[in-house]
């Protein structure tokens, strides 16, 4: 039977609220140290060009500055999993980030000054900043570490299939093709890049204050850049003012900084201001896809075949990589018989692209999504009914090996479907103007980690003190999705003691045991699993001594209200009395456990078959917008989201996860758009870069769906991503459908909608 | 005493305070860097994002860009002084209903937006005014939030006014 849970499922504040609400929370941007340097780093003034010359003599001379590097002056290696990034540059620049110099001074403000005082001599040449272009055999080689023999200016090659396609098309009753852009996003977190960096001569050790959240492969990274042992490197991370994704990689800022403290002897500081963080931040990756896809009669999917071009820009990171979730969204996301995927990551001299919550899904989906609506149109056929027909269920073995032991695609869809028919209203205004449509969008995308390293595990120490209170050491990282209440909250579950008798230590790799990283929406599950298991280790510690004082068996008993209780006989002990006994008087043993957790997922093979997840999550959207036909403005009325998240841990962190999620997501359709022209940034400041702000906010509608995942803690799956991969494409869906356009790129600004209306006419 | 810095007095979070500053220093930079109050958070420096956001005589006004001179005589209160000193009921009811209501996530825009929420209650009950969702969009429309989709934080303004 399964027992009654008293702290799971109901909601909980988060555990770091108090100190945020008050202020007290230190980010990146608040450490201090003292005899603290500042530094700043000198970008190139030209995306291309070649360095003819760097004078510092005249900024070394500032008073204030303590020291300047240049790639001259340092002895590293390259950044980025394709190893094709000099975190300062040399004799060439090939992107409006690049890093020419970097000072460290008594203030901020002198840091600054010198680098106005650093001379630098370019000769400006023309770049490629159409991948389309870059493709081509005249193109230069734009990454001299490029070494891809597909072509030079290919990073990352991917290539998927699966199923006979042939027969497929000749199955389909309608094909239909389109071409779909999608543009460069930024994570725009609010608090921009900080990082500080204090280097000890004397045992030859650096301390990161990092903002990063995979801490581990971090220092792994950071070791090889600067060419130190990993353990030598011990990375505190401070409070993370927001990461989705892009604080995945290391940037050249970071070593860099470290690089300043090893030289000048003290402890250096850097952070961004807003222009920079607009500049030197990692974008969503932009891309081109053609896609193509095939219906039958009935309205079943035949086939789909994706060509997707990826502007990777000058340099390599995580954003190469995103055809691995992409993938799966063409091979699996409905029913789906065959399938061939091709994407190509092309160098540019554009800034270059990194990981982004939902890695390449929100793109994916609104190109399957957008060829749905258009198959449906084709066929005449209803456009929740053709997504219900080919929904995703329960024990599926996709063409791609993925496995759905749980599956609640299809109950997602009927909600949000029966959703959108209660809170739709007829038109009120005036119906030329004014118009409006429903558009609906599905989400496949990992949920229970994604085994893409050696590892994709956890490690958890536990340590309870002699007054009953607990210490959760975990790998897992907080950066401010509310993990760590969900950790918290699940150890209250099990032991029976109140969440403020629970500390959870996450920050530093001093201390805390190997984790992969936040990403993939992994943290619940596999921290929690981890956590679990380790909990069950501290069992055996604590079970045996209570049964003794108790004089009963170890499965008589129950963890509650501070105490061990025997269910038969109804008598208790308070937990902390246990802990002394185990102390004390025997075994003499202290109450600290560890436990490894490691994903039951599977390596996918080398044609990217195999189950990579231990769970998966489903979504669907239902929205519902009004468009102004004068002036071209699309307003969200209504979302409904209804997610397969296994079981609810924190309805109200969940809550929250989805309302972000789904509000970032608007964004990403109507507003956001990174501005790339000729390799310059044309709009690096709030004031141009329009985020979603309170007014924008529609009535969210969210319903859960509890499938009881058995791989999952508690049955949960991962959250975090879902609630923005599918909202572009709704929002899209139902823009086409109020004004009867092809919606084919975002963002859906009020130029594209009118310019639609007037093709139209 | 040189004829380009000014001697200002001002009280914050209840002290009084006397300082010498140059003309050109920003508030921001007086409470984070002079007076170390590192809640205050710097989010763009350019009156776009709210985070830096202060009360000054009980209205919120962005600390970025307002010269830290135009403070004297006046009073400033930040983050740090909506907290009270007692320990069973440690937080403003501002700060209590974010909690609550889980409008907390990463936490950079919270102190920024706790004070432009405050400015909002105060003002709302001075003028016996239950403010309606719309209006409490309005109200912190100038504080940007990345994280929580701003729904429950306006759950928890909302809070505020219930069963006024
Ligand atoms: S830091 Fe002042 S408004 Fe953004
Ligand atoms: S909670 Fe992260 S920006 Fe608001």
């Amino acid at each position: 039977m399964q027992k009654e849970l008293k702290v799971i499922g109901k909601p909980m504040p988060k555990l770091d609220a108090g100190i945020k609400v008050s202020g007290k929370a230190v980010y990146g941007q608040d450490v201090v140290l003292p005899d603290m340097l500042y530094g700043a780093i000198l970008r190139t003034e030209y995306p291309v060009a070649e360095l003819v010359s760097i004078d510092t003599s005249k900024a070394e001379q500032l008073a204030g500055v303590v020291s300047i590097i240049t790639a001259d002056d340092v002895d590293v290696n390259n950044i980025s999993y394709r190893r094709d990034h000099p975190a300062l540059k040399k004799g060439r620049v090939n992107c409006i980030r690049d890093e020419i110099a970097a000072v460290a001074a008594e203030t901020p403000a002198i840091a600054r000054e010198a680098l106005k005082l650093i001379e630098v001599k370019y000769n400006v040449q023309e770049g490629v900043f159409d991948p389309f272009e870059a493709l081509k055999d005249d193109a230069p080689q734009i990454n001299e570490f490029s070494s891809h023999e597909k072509n030079k200016n290919i990073s990352h090659p991917f290539h998927y299939e699966h199923g006979d396609l042939q027969q497929q098309k000749d199955k389909s009753a309608h094909i239909v093709t389109s071409r779909y852009f999608l543009p460069r996003m930024t994570h725009a977190c609010l608090a921009p890049c900080a990082i500080t960096a204090d280097y000890s001569n004397i045992d030859n050790r650096l301390t990161l204050y990092s903002v990063t959240q995979v801490p581990f492969l971090y220092q792994r990274d950071m070791a090889h850049v600067l060419k130190m042992e990993p353990s030598r490197i011990r990375v505190i991370q401070t409070v993370i003012g927001g990461g989705f994704g892009s604080k995945l990689d290391m940037y050249p800022y970071e070593p860099i900084c470290a690089l300043l403290a090893m030289k000048s002897g003290r402890p250096v500081q850097i952070t961004f201001d807003r222009e920079e963080e607009f500049i030197a931040s990692p974008t969503r990756q932009k891309m081109v896809i053609d896609l193509t896809s095939g219906v039958d009669e009935k309205g079943k999917f035949t086939f789909r075949v994706a060509k997707i071009i990826m502007d990777n820009g000058a340099y390599t990171s995580w954003g190469a990589t995103t055809p691995f979730v992409m993938m799966q969204t063409f091979s699996s996301m409905y029913q789906m018989p065959a399938c061939v995927f091709d994407a190509d990551a092309v160098y540019t001299n554009n800034v270059y692209a990194g990981s982004f919550r939902g890695y390449g899904n929100p793109q994916a989906t609104f190109a399957v999504e957008r060829n749905i609506d258009l198959l449906a149109e084709k066929l005449g056929m209803d456009k929740a009914e053709i997504r219900l027909l080919n929904a995703n269920f329960r024990g599926e073995f996709t063409g791609q090996e993925l496995e759905f032991n749980t599956c609640g695609h299809k109950d997602a869809l009927e909600m949000v479907i029966d959703g959108v028919g209660k809170t739709r209203k007829e038109n009120d205004k005036d119906q030329k103007r004014y118009k409006k449509g429903i558009g609906f969008a599905s989400m496949l995308h990992v949920g229970g980690g994604a085994k893409i390293y050696p590892s994709d595990g956890c490690g958890t120490i536990l340590k309870m003190d002699d007054y009953g209170y607990l210490t959760i050491i975990t790998g897992s990282s907080e950066i401010g999705q509310g993990s760590e209440t969900v950790l918290g909250m699940m150890a209250a579950e099990e032991l029976g003691i109140g969440i403020e008798k629970i500390r959870v230590i996450n920050t530093d790799t001093d201390i805390k045991p190997w984790d992969v990283g936040v990403h993939a929406s992994r943290t619940s599950f596999v921290a929690g699993n981890s956590l679990l298991g380790a909990i069950k280790e501290l069992k055996t510690k604590l079970s045996p001594k209570a049964a003794e004082m108790l004089k009963t068996d170890e499965d008589d008993l129950e963890y509650d209200g501070g105490t061990v209780k025997s269910i038969k006989t109804g008598e208790s002990i308070k937990i902390d009395k246990v802990a002394r006994q185990i102390h004390f008087k025997g075994p003499n043993d202290l109450l600290t456990v560890s436990h490894y957790y490691e994903p039951g997922s599977k390596f996918a093979d080398k044609n990217f078959k195999g189950n990579i997840s231990g769970a998966y999550a489903f979504a669907a959207q239902a929205i519902e917008v009004e468009v102004d036909t004068y002036t071209g403005n699309v307003r969200v009325l209504n979302i409904h989201m209804a997610q397969d998240v296994g079981k609810v841990l924190n309805p109200l962190g969940l809550g929250g996860q989805i309302e972000g999620g789904v509000v970032m997501g608007m964004g990403y359709a109507l507003t956001e758009e990174l501005k790339v022209d000729n390799g310059y940034i044309l709009n690096p400041s709030f004031h141009e870069y329009k985020l979603p702000t309170a007014c924008d906010i529609p009535e969210i509608h969210f319903y859960p769906i509890e499938t009881i995942d058995e791989a999952g803690p508690y049955g949960a799956k991962g959250v975090g991503e879902a609630p923005l991969i599918p909202t572009a494409a709704a929002i899209a869906n139902a823009v086409s459908n109020a004004i009867g356009v092809e919606i084919d790129s975002l963002p859906i600004t009020p130029e594209k909608v009118l310019q639609a209306l007037s093709n139209k006419s | 005493m040189p004829t380009d810095t000014h001697k200002i007095t001002f009280t914050i979070n209840g002290r009084k305070m006397e300082r010498t500053i140059s003309p050109s220093l920003l508030l921001i930079d007086l409470i984070r860097e002079e007076l170390s109050l590192k809640g205050t958070k710097p989010g763009c420096l350019e009156g776009e994002c709210g985070a830096c956001t202060v009360l000054i005589n009980g209205d919120a006004i962005s600390s970025c860009l307002y010269l830290a001179v135009n403070v004297n005589g006046k009073e400033i209160t930040t983050i740090e002084g909506l907290s009270t000193d007692d320990r069973n009921a440690p937080f403003d009811p501002v700060q209590e209903a974010m909690i609550q209501h889980g409008g907390v996530q990463c936490g950079y825009c919270t102190p920024g937006m706790v004070m432009s929420i405050k400015a909002f209650q105060e003002h709302c009950e001075a003028n016996r005014f239950v403010p309606g969702r719309e209006e409490i969009k309005k109200a912190i429309e100038g504080n940007l939030c990345r994280c929580t989709g701003y729904t429950k934080i306006i759950d928890a303004v909302e809070s505020l006014f219930e069963g006024e």
